[in-house]
């Protein structure tokens, strides 16, 4: 505990600001019902109403509370990319350490599967599958996930591929140790620091994602708080000068630019380069 | 010349059938559905006889392979059938905002690859300026920004505190050109500003992993001025992955046209797409997300064969 406490405090500026940002969203998050005056979908004034002293950031098209939907925001866009990130790597890890551990035919046939995949835009493929399974939070999260396990899929399997020609892992194998075991007890902890910089990645994509669907109208759906919808919701606002619809579609912005700043530094730190 | 026909083949062969499969996915995609089209239009109420009826009139007594070809060669001749929602033939819904989202991308292109390429040379000169800083951050600021906040910042800017362009832009297909050009000028902004990060960056960086090659060390060592080892003697060399992050971009402008049409209510095919999904006018989806994955797969195999036939030692074999 107290080495990474240590290397928090020798992180540069940019990453300690950027896992300051994470922590307040994860703290809002966890507690939106604490820190907010008012419910999530609780109607209160009158639509568009202004700025008062219990409304720090007025009233939204339905005459909800702003500031609490946006803290509710958090809860719902970053838990669900969340979910489906971590799912999406289950499935994409899973699958490519596997591929690469196994070889033969099942690595021929999930790493074509993956190529084709991959040839359609994602946000496509994601509307076709929508519209056929419609829009619901569920299936958003498996389709996404399921989607962009490709990605993680690749970067597995790459980095696996390094460290399966080792004599480590070879050693394990003549010892006759299950395939199971060689990936979670050989492989993973080997290939753990370019996945944890790739999971950042993946989480920014996936969260910038959910926001541009829910901001379709496609992705999480009203009444619960997204900061994509929410967007959508108020933009007529934005023709009046007011800049508070915009504040949502920051907190998406803002959220990003901590996790790249995260990501850099783990980068940097696993790429051994030391200044 | 041989190994570069086998490689190019390849490449070109594999494009022809992710074609074929995406054009699978597209349509067995909707036949996952519980039930079937049927069904799904006619509602729970409708008759077993009326479902027979109007099954027969879709065609989907015929088995799914059957169908499956004859939506395919339908699809390439330019029928897609008929849409659900409204009963007009998809290929009339879909030519006019076709053309108006070929518009909307090539004005961006046209805009956006010769700045980022410029940007990106004038990074690589001025390497660690103040400059040099400026393209990075303002690089990754772009790209963690989702598609939307850019195009209501910029409206929020230019067209309500500035009053300088339409906030809203539907151009009148009988406009004059640069009257057309002036009402999208807000949406080929915000794309020229998501797709730009990218393509400066990856100009920047295939430059500056040319510069600690020898050759560039002899040029310099010859007393040639920094600008001119840049400009004739790195990036001919660079020119592979910078077209190649071109091709990406330019196929990664098709699906960020989706977002920036719904923003800004632009009669495009994206927001066609994003009406019809909503509304699970399913031929309509299939249409469109058909025409957006061609356009992708085509432009994806075109940057690979065109970083191929740039690379000499493929072009020259011994």
């Amino acid at each position: 505990m107290r080495t990474y406490t240590q290397q928090i405090a020798k992180a540069p500026l940019s990453a300690q600001f950027g896992l300051f940002v994470i922590c307040v969203y994860v703290f809002c998050a966890l507690f939106a019902p604490f820190i907010t005056p008012f419910s999530e979908t609780e109607i209160i004034a009158d639509a568009y109403a202004p700025a008062d002293a219990s409304m720090w950031l007025g009233a939204d098209n339905l005459g909800r509370d702003m500031f609490t939907r946006l803290i509710y925001g958090a809860r719902n866009t970053v838990g669900v990319a969340f979910a489906t990130t971590v799912l999406a790597f289950l499935i994409g890890g899973t699958i490519g350490m596997l591929s690469a551990t196994v070889g033969g035919w099942f690595d021929q046939v999930m790493s074509r599967t993956v190529d084709i995949l991959m040839a359609v835009p994602q946000l496509i493929f994601a509307l076709l599958i929508l519209s056929v399974v419609g829009t619901n939070t569920v299936s958003l999260i498996f389709v996404i996930a399921v989607l962009d396990a490709t990605r993680v899929f690749r970067i597995s399997r790459a980095t696996a591929m390094n460290v399966v020609t080792l004599d480590f892992v070879e050693a394990a194998r003549l010892r006759g140790e299950s395939k199971l075991w060689i990936i979670s007890r050989e492989i993973l902890p080997n290939i753990s620091a370019p996945l944890i910089a790739e999971f950042g990645l993946r989480f920014c994509f996936v969260f910038l994602f959910i926001s541009g669907l829910s901001f379709l109208g496609l992705g999480i759906q009203p009444p619960l708080a997204e900061w994509g919808g929410m967007v959508r919701e108020n933009a007529v606002l934005i023709t009046f000068g007011e800049y508070t619809p915009l504040l949502p579609a920051a907190a998406v912005a803002l959220l990003t630019v901590a996790v790249n700043f995260v990501v850099d530094w783990l980068l940097h730190l696993s790429s051994g380069l030391k200044d | 010349m041989n190994v570069l026909y086998k490689i190019l083949a390849e490449r070109i062969f594999f494009g022809l059938f992710s074609l074929f499969a995406v054009s699978v996915i597209i349509f067995f995609a909707v036949e996952l559905m519980p039930g079937d089209l049927a069904e799904a239009i006619l509602g729970q109420s409708a008759t077993p006889e009326n479902l027979a009826a109007f099954r027969k009139q879709l065609g989907l007594d015929q088995p799914a392979f059957t169908r499956f070809f004859s939506w395919l060669s339908g699809a390439m001749v330019g029928d897609f059938g008929v849409s659900f929602a409204n009963q007009r033939d998809v290929a009339d819904l879909i030519l006019g905002r076709l053309s108006n989202t070929l518009f909307l991308a090539a004005l961006a292109a046209v805009i956006s690859i010769p700045l980022a390429v410029t940007l990106g040379i004038l990074a690589a000169l001025y390497r660690n300026t103040l400059f040099d800083r400026i393209v990075n951050v303002s690089a990754l600021t772009s790209v963690s920004f989702p598609e939307f906040f850019v195009a209501y910042i910029l409206i929020y800017v230019f067209s309500i505190q500035l009053g300088l362009f339409p906030s809203m832009s539907s151009p009148n297909p009988d406009a004059p050109f640069w009257d057309k050009v002036f009402s999208a000028i807000l949406p080929v902004m915000t794309l020229v500003l998501v797709v730009m990060a990218q393509m400066m960056r990856m100009t920047r960086s295939a430059l500056i992993n040319l510069l600690a090659s020898p050759y560039i060390e002899m040029a310099r060592l010859k007393g040639m001025k920094q600008s001119r080892v840049i400009l004739f003697h790195a990036v001919p060399n660079a020119l592979a992955p910078i077209a190649n992050v071109i091709a990406l971009n330019m196929a990664y402008l098709i699906a960020g046209v989706v977002v920036v049409e719904v923003v800004f209510v632009y009669p495009g095919l994206g927001q066609l797409l994003v009406d019809s999904v909503s509304k699970r006018d399913l031929p309509v989806v299939q249409a469109c997300s058909l025409i957006f994955a061609v356009t992708y797969i085509t432009l994806n195999t075109v940057a690979d064969v065109i970083s191929i036939l740039s690379n000499p030692r493929l072009m020259h074999p011994r």
